[in-house]
Order: structure tokens, then sequence, then C-alpha cells
């Protein structure tokens, strides 16, 4: 059996599964359940300044047959008494000696930071994670996001808890900045122990078309809320991965937050340097259960792959992200359809027909509804196969034998950047220009 | 005029006999595995009578870890790839599906089981591994769904386990008794070789044990004895006439079928004698083996059958006929049948009466007799201390399945009087665990 065990920056976690500071780990109660079903560490909801909370509080985009494929809120970080959640926190670890528990907080002055610190360490917490995320509420009384966007007021409160902790500090950066690097190094630079991200991202996911306001709707009003979910996940990937990359900052560790859900989730941001995961919105929508699938695949994976820990892959991916320049253009894929799984549904076909490169054509008079590729024009972009909805119908075949390597960076190098449209390939020259009468042929 | 063509050849026979629920291809399991809600407490784990995590191995499906997939369904139910085609899914599981409640069709969770599993048995996937010996040997009789799974879950702890089969393969009646629509030979024997070879198992066929003396030394050789018989060929129904040649049990016809496929004769005009699955499947099989006509007689009324409504309205989509309240009273013919002469019943304050001067004759070449199993009350009865209840049903603990004997444990049709694979699964695994409880605090 594969071992998941964690050592976070000094916080030890029998897995890498940790809920993330949100209402699933509202309560004591909560969370023994969750470690119960297998979580490996928990981030407290974040505790800090008394706060009021709205009724309603979240939103969520519903896709097809799917519901919360992403998911808004605009609650404010705990809004039960200090004391409360400190002496839950101590029964959690008592309990639980051997999972993570990370006390997220959230305060506004030096005096204020140091004392909360001290009461999460009285109470047990194996770590600190600062919430400099919030996009909405906090942030407008100067906290959360408002901190996570401005590089040198982060620093500084970095820096005054560094003084006083004595257990491991997780900076927890929101996305809603343009470069993830400057909230990232200024975190470093203050001496964070680890980086956590991404926070919910500025957002509003739908307005009611009766009432005319934002959801979740507030007595006929509604404010931006933070976004998750899945839909959210290839923005946190790419984020974690800026930092993971970035010489200065990637032997911080990392925990990977935004919209995972199962296995396969986990395990990618894991191949992109992250070295625990943070989950809510799947215990919101499935219960703290969903682990038990998560857990599953990641060992399966593991067993598959021949890795022991989960530093085995620990950023397996980054060597293969890199910068478009360096990307080989002389690579080439080609579309092919199997006949014999095609449907006949024809979606390929208009989407390159009208949305990409009129590669696709339905051949007239043979009676079926099946698609040809045209060979020469396909320029291989996938989007005929990622529209197709049978599985392995449309596959990309490369062409190139994979001898030839040439890189636009190393086509600056050589002085041999292109000055025409010459390029051999669909696209460049030689590119299959329809005709007119082609483009007005439905006209009525 | 039959709906099916007498078979001749193996295609023929598979045609007539396609599979009621054929292999998912991956397109149909990533949209089925996609609907799934993962039900908290979900209603389809409750009313699976092994107790598989069903959203568990769906949504292992749908994220791609289809081996995971396998091993969750495994780790509950030791036949679950011949389970997800043959159980009684919409007595089962489906029809626990909450989406029954908004007129939705249930998720298909037998046929993505069925997927999971295939998908693991084709690539040989090694699921689990025996445990390490424990220095304990275990006997089971009878390699049916319960002798199996009890031998796979004794095997994963570390056990010596000997099958004693007293046919040539090994499978009980997943492969001599389900009706052939539901899954085929080569299904059921993939499963088990895919089984044998990473449990382990023993199968020692053709050879029954059938006498005091085999049972004592069974009795000094192994620690434990595993009572997987299930309840035997077909009873007498003590009616004149029920010796003739061409009168046959339902049990051995379907066996036969099983084995022969389309060289099996099934000459134009059926009866069949019964009101229950068997009777339900004996039927639909002797249609589709293209008798002309099949009549199905039950002594009591369409409402006081014992069959599942989807296995009569099968067998009535084959083709066959029903007739009801018809009292058997006679097998008709000259040392072969030609006839079964019945009676007309009718309950009178709920006792069921013939009718006088109601009798007729169905002319038959082919009589099935599918009116119950006969238990394995002569064998049973050689074991010392061994309960029976009135039914001849093994007398067992409802947690660890251990007899009244008790080096004797016993699970599947032999202690439940006749239920599905799945039970048999259930109760085998069940017995492994009882097994193991009592030697340890025996030790
Ligand atoms: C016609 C018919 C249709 C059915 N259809 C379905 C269905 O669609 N779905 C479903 O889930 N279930 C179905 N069932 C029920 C299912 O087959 C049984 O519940 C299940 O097979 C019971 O398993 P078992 O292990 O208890 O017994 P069996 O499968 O009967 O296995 C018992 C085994 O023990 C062997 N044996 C018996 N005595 C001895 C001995 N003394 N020495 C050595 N070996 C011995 C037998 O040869 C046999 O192989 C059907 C049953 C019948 C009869
Ligand atoms: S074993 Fe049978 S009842 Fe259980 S989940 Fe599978 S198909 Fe359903």
């Amino acid at each position: 059996m594969p071992n998941l065990n964690i050592d976070f920056a000094g916080i030890k976690s029998p897995n890498p599964f940790w809920l993330a500071s949100a209402p699933p780990t509202n309560s004591g109660y909560q969370i023994m359940k969750a470690f119960d079903a297998g979580w490996g560490g928990a981030v407290w909801k974040t505790l800090g300044v008394p706060v009021i909370n709205v009724s309603s509080r979240y939103g969520s985009v519903n896709y097809g047959g799917a519901r919360m494929a992403g998911f808004s809120n605009i609650e404010l970080i705990t809004d039960r008494p200090l004391a409360d959640n400190l002496r839950e926190m101590e029964e959690v670890k008592k309990y639980f000696p051997d999972h993570a528990v990370i006390a997220s907080l959230m305060v506004e002055t030096k005096e204020e930071w140091i004392q909360i610190i001290k009461d999460v360490e009285n109470a047990g917490a194996d770590g600190i994670e600062l919430n400099f995320g919030c996009p909405h509420g906090m942030c407008e009384r100067g906290m959360g996001s408002a901190v996570g966007q401005e590089p040198a007021v982060l620093q500084t409160i970095v820096e005054w808890v560094m003084e006083v902790a004595n257990i491991p500090v997780i900076t927890k950066l929101t996305p809603n900045i343009s470069h993830i690097v400057d909230p990232g190094l200024a975190a470093a630079r203050g001496g964070t122990n680890a980086i956590s991200l991404i926070n919910t991202i500025k957002s509003i996911v739908g307005i009611d078309l009766d009432t005319y306001a934002p959801y979740p709707v507030v007595d006929g009003k509604g404010t931006n809320g933070g976004y998750c979910g899945p839909a959210v996940k290839p923005i946190a990937l790419e984020m974690v991965k800026e930092l993971t990359q970035h010489p200065e900052i990637k032997n911080i560790p990392v925990s990977g937050i935004g919209g995972i859900e199962t296995w396969r989730d986990a395990v990618e941001f894991i191949l992109l340097g992250a070295e625990s995961v943070q989950v809510c919105t799947a215990v919101m929508h499935y219960g703290f259960g969903i682990v038990r699938e998560m857990k599953a695949g990641l060992e399966q994976f593991m067993i598959d792959k021949g890795y022991e820990t989960i530093y085995d892959f620990k950023g397996k991916a980054l060597p293969n992200v890199t910068d478009w320049k360096h990307l080989n253009l002389k690579h080439k894929v080609v579309a092919s359809i199997d006949n014999d799984k095609c449907i006949g549904c024809d979606l390929c076909y208009i989407a390159c027909d009208d949305g990409a490169h009129q590669a696709i054509r339905i051949p007239e008079g043979n009676g079926n509804r099946i698609p040809e590729i045209i060979d020469e024009n396909c320029v291989g972009c996938n989007l005929c196969s990622l529209v197709c909805p049978v599985e392995e119908c449309i596959t990309m075949e490369q062409r190139d034998d994979g001898t030839q390597h040439v890189s636009w960076d190393e086509k600056t190098k050589a002085n041999a950047i292109p000055t025409t449209f010459d390029d051999d390939r669909a696209g460049g020259k030689g590119h299959f220009v329809p005709t007119v009468e082609d483009a007005l042929k439905h006209r009525k | 005029m039959s709906e099916y063509k007498r078979p001749t050849s193996e295609i023929e026979f598979e045609q007539n006999f396609t599979q009621k629920k054929p292999l998912m291809n991956a397109t149909e399991a990533h949209f089925e595995s996609s609907k799934c809600l993962f039900c908290y407490d979900a209603p389809c784990i409750t009313a699976c009578p092994t107790g598989i995590d069903i959203p568990l191995f769906i949504k292992q499906i749908n994220s791609g870890n289809m081996t995971g997939s396998a091993k969750t369904i495994y780790e509950s139910n030791w036949l679950g790839n011949a389970c997800g085609t043959i159980c009684p899914t919409g007595e089962l599981c489906e029809g626990a599906c909450v989406f029954n409640h908004q007129d939705l069709p249930p998720i298909q969770i037998g046929r993505l089981q069925n997927f999971a599993t295939s998908d693991a048995i084709k690539k040989d996937k090694i699921l689990f591994t025996p445990g390490s010996s424990n220095g304990r040997k275990v006997a089971v009789i009878g390699s049916g769904g319960a002798g199996i799974a009890c031998a796979c879950e004794l095997r994963t702890m570390g056990y010596e386990v000997d099958i004693y089969e007293a046919k040539s393969k090994p499978s009980g009646l997943t492969l001599h008794g389900i009706a052939a629509y539901k899954i085929t030979n080569q299904e059921v024997e993939e499963e088990i070789n895919f089984l044998e070879k990473q449990m382990g198992l023993n199968f020692i066929c053709n050879h029954p044990i059938e006498r005091k003396t085999q049972l004592e030394q069974l009795e000094t050789e192994y620690d434990a004895i595993f009572l997987g018989v299930g309840i035997g060929a077909t009873a007498q129904i003590g009616l004149p006439g029920e010796d003739k040649i061409n009168v046959v049990g339902a049990v051995e016809f379907i066996e036969e079928l099983r084995m022969k496929h389309h060289q099996l004769a099934v000459p134009n005009r059926v009866v069949v004698i019964g009101g229950g699955n068997t009777a339900m499947d004996a039927a639909s099989q002797s249609a589709r083996m293209g008798a002309e006509s099949v009549v199905l007689a039950y002594r009591r009324s369409k409402e006081d059958m014992g069959a599942y409504g989807f296995e009569y309205k099968l067998a009535i989509s084959a083709g066959v006929e029903s007739v009801f309240n018809a009292q058997p009273i006679e097998i008709v013919g000259n040392g072969k049948a030609t006839g079964v002469q019945f009676i007309r019943t009718q309950e009178v304050n709920g006792r069921l009466e013939n009718i006088q001067g109601s009798e007729f004759i169905v002319d038959a070449e082919m009589v099935i007799k599918a009116t119950g199993q006969a238990k394995q009350k002569h064998f049973l009865e050689l074991i010392d201390g061994l309960e029976l209840d009135k039914r001849k049903k093994i007398v067992v603990n409802d947690q660890s399945f251990q007899c009244t004997n008790p080096k004797y444990f016993a699970g599947g049709d032999a202690v439940n009087g006749g239920a599905e694979v799945v039970n048999a699964a259930y109760e085998g695994k069940m017995a492994a665990q009882g097994i193991e409880k009592w030697l340890n605090e025996n030790e």
C-alpha cells in the first residue's frame, strides 16, 4: 500500500486531503466527522473579528445536467464566538492528535494578530493559515483580499506573524490579481513557511430575471461573491504552477485549492507541485464521504505508477509546463474519425466549419451523416475531438515523424523569424479559402 | 406460430438468447455514470444484499479509476461481475434509485457494475492477493455463489481452502441454472478464472461428498466446513404419470440447455407447471428454443404468482401463453406424455378449491415441472446435530452463519431456501467471517 503521509512545512498529516477553510470547517462537530470519514487535515473556518452574516449566501452555476459546476458565496468569516471555536479545536486535537488542524485567521492590527496566534497555539493548532483572500465583505473592511492585493501590506503582516508564531504559517493567496507571483513573492519575503491558493474569484454567478438582482439575492439586492467549484480548477492549476516554478518561491510548500472533486483533480495539483490539497465545494455538495473516492483513486494511481509516497511524483509535470515559445512547431496532429463509432450528430462538422478551420465536410449522397476530415485543412486544433460526444471516436493522429524540433525561441535565436505567412501547414501557405457562394449557400 | 425460429447453430442460439443486459461501451458508461447523484447514505446500497458502495464505484468509473471501481465492487461481492447482469436489479438496487421518485429511469447500476468488473477481468487486473498463511484449513462443499464467496473471503484471511464440487465445473447454478439470456457461459467462467488466478482457489471437481465416512474425514482434516450445497434437483410432485420420459424438472431442463445450447432438442408443444421465477425462465427459454406453443400453467391466480412481474412479462413477450387457476391432476399419455390434465380452481374463503367437472387437457410433447427443488435433506441428515427447519433449510446463526453443529457453517440457497446469487454471495462471505471469529475464539 502506498504511503499517503505528508509533512507539509512541518505540519504532519496522514494524507494530503484537507478541508479548506469554509462552511465545512465551521465547527468541531464537522471536523471530527470529516476526520472520521478519512480527511487528513482541516483548515478551520477563519477566526477573527466579530461579523454578522446575511441570508441568503450561496449561488451556483448549473451546467447542463450538472449542478454546482461553479459555486459562489458571500459568507464572511466565522460568526461563532472565538472561545467556542478554540475550545472545540482543543477537543478535536484530543481525539485526533495525528490529524492536521490549521487555524485560518483574519484580523486587522498587529496586536490582534499577536493575540489570536497565541490563542490558537494554546488551543493546539498544528499550523496557521493567513486568510488574505476573501473577495467580498471583509475586503471592504480592509481585510481579506484587500491585503492579498497589496503585496507590501501582505508582506508586513506576514512579518508580524512570523515574529511571534511558533507553529508553521501558511499564507493563503487571492487570485483576484494580475500577477500571482507578486503576492507569492511578498509572502516568501515575509518569511512564510508555506503558501495556499487559490481563494475564491470575484464573481457574479447570475441575475434573477424577475427581480433584476444578482444571485444570491438578499432582500432584492446582491453583491459580488467568491467563485469556486469545479469550474475554477484550471485557473487554480495555472496559479499554483506560477509559484511552484518560480525560482524564489519553488522551495516553499504549496497547498493547492480550487475545484478539486475527484482523485484526478488532486493528482493534477500534486503533479504541478502542490503537496497538500484543500477541498470545499465538493464537500458542500456531497458531504465528507466524497473523500473515499479521492483517497482510493490516489492510492490506485500510486500503485499503478509504482509510487510509494506523494513526494515521488510531486511536481512531476512541472518540467513539461513551459512557455509557448519553447513548443515544437514541427509537431503535427490531424483529426481522425472512427466511422464505426460515429453517431452522426455532426457537431464536429459545424464546430470546425463555423468555429475553427473548415477542415471537415459531410460527403453528399452517401446516405449517412458521417463527416470526413479534410486532411490538408486540418490544423490539429482538437476542437472536433472535444465536442464529439462519443468516447474515442475522434482521435488526433500524429503526422510528423518526431525527429524534427523547431521552436519560436530557436527561430528567434537563429534569426529565422518568418516575415511572410509562408508556413506550409494549413493556416499558412495554401490555406483553403471557401468562396462567397459557399458562405451564402443557405441564404433564403 | 412461435416468435423464435428453432436455433440450428451457436450463432442462431445467441440471436434467440440475446443478452438482456449487454456489456456497456465506454460512451454509455461515461454518460450513465455521470448521472449518478452520489446520494448520501444511498438507498441503492441498502437495497443491495451485499451492500456494495454503489455511488462510489460509479463515481470511480466516471473519474477514470476503473481498477478502483472493480475493487469497490469485489470488496463487497465476490461475484460482482455475474451479479451485475443476473441480479433482479429492478427489485434491488435500481428499484431503490431515487430517480424513480421523479419518474426518471434509475441509474443502470447492474450494467455499470458489469462494465467495471469486465474491464478488470479482461485486463487481468490483480485486485486482491491471498493473505499470508494462517495455518488453518477449511473445506467448502459446493462451488455455487455461496461456496465461491466463502472461499475467496477465507483466502484473503490466509486460509487454505479446498472446494469440493459434484459437477465437472465450478459455479453452481450461475453456470447451470440462470437463464441463458442473462449471462453467457463464457462470462461465468471468465469471472471464476479471474478469481481463481488471484485467490488461488483449489476446486476439486467431479467430487461429490455423499457418504458419512467422507464427512468424517473432512471433519478431522479441516478446521471448519462450509456447506454451500444449494437445494438440489427438482422435487417430485406426486402427480400420476410424473415418471413419463418427457416429463422433466425445470432445473434439469435449464442445465441441459445451458450446456448444449442449440443442440438441445425442444419439441413443439411444451407445458410448464409452476408460478415462480424458475417457471418463467423455463417457459421463456422453451419459447426461445423455437417451441411453437409454450403454456405456463399455475394453479392459483396471476396475482398469487411468486415470480417477479418483470420475469412474467419477459415470458409473455417471448410468446408464452399462460393459464391460471389450473391444477394439474395427471400427466396423460402412454409411456410418453401427450398432455397434462388440469382441473380449474377457485379461491373460496382463502382456500383453493377444485371446480368439479372442469377438467381439461393441454397437449404437450414435453412437460416441465417448475414446482420447486427437493432440498438436500438426505445429504444434510448425514451430519450429526445439524438442525433443519420445517422447510428443510439449514438453521444458522444470522450473523455468523454457523450451524447447530458448530464445526459447520452454511450459506446460499441451502440456508435461505432459494433466493438469488447475490444473497448466496453475501451469506458465503459472512460465513467466512463467522469461521474466522469462531476459530479465533476457540484457539
Ligand atoms: C432456474 C433458476 C433461475 C435462477 N435465476 C436467477 C437469476 O436470474 N438471478 C439470480 O441472482 N439468481 C437466480 N437463481 C438463483 C440462484 O441460482 C441461486 O440462488 C444461487 O445459485 C445459489 O447459490 P448456492 O451457492 O447457494 O447454490 P448453487 O448455485 O445451487 O450451488 C451449489 C453447488 O453445490 C454443488 N453440490 C451440491 N451438493 C453437493 C455435494 N454433496 N457435494 C459436492 N458438491 C455439491 C452443486 O453441484 C452446485 O454446484 C435462479 C435459480 C434457478 C433454479
Ligand atoms: S450486486 Fe446486484 S443488487 Fe447489488 S448493486 Fe450489484 S446489481 Fe445491484
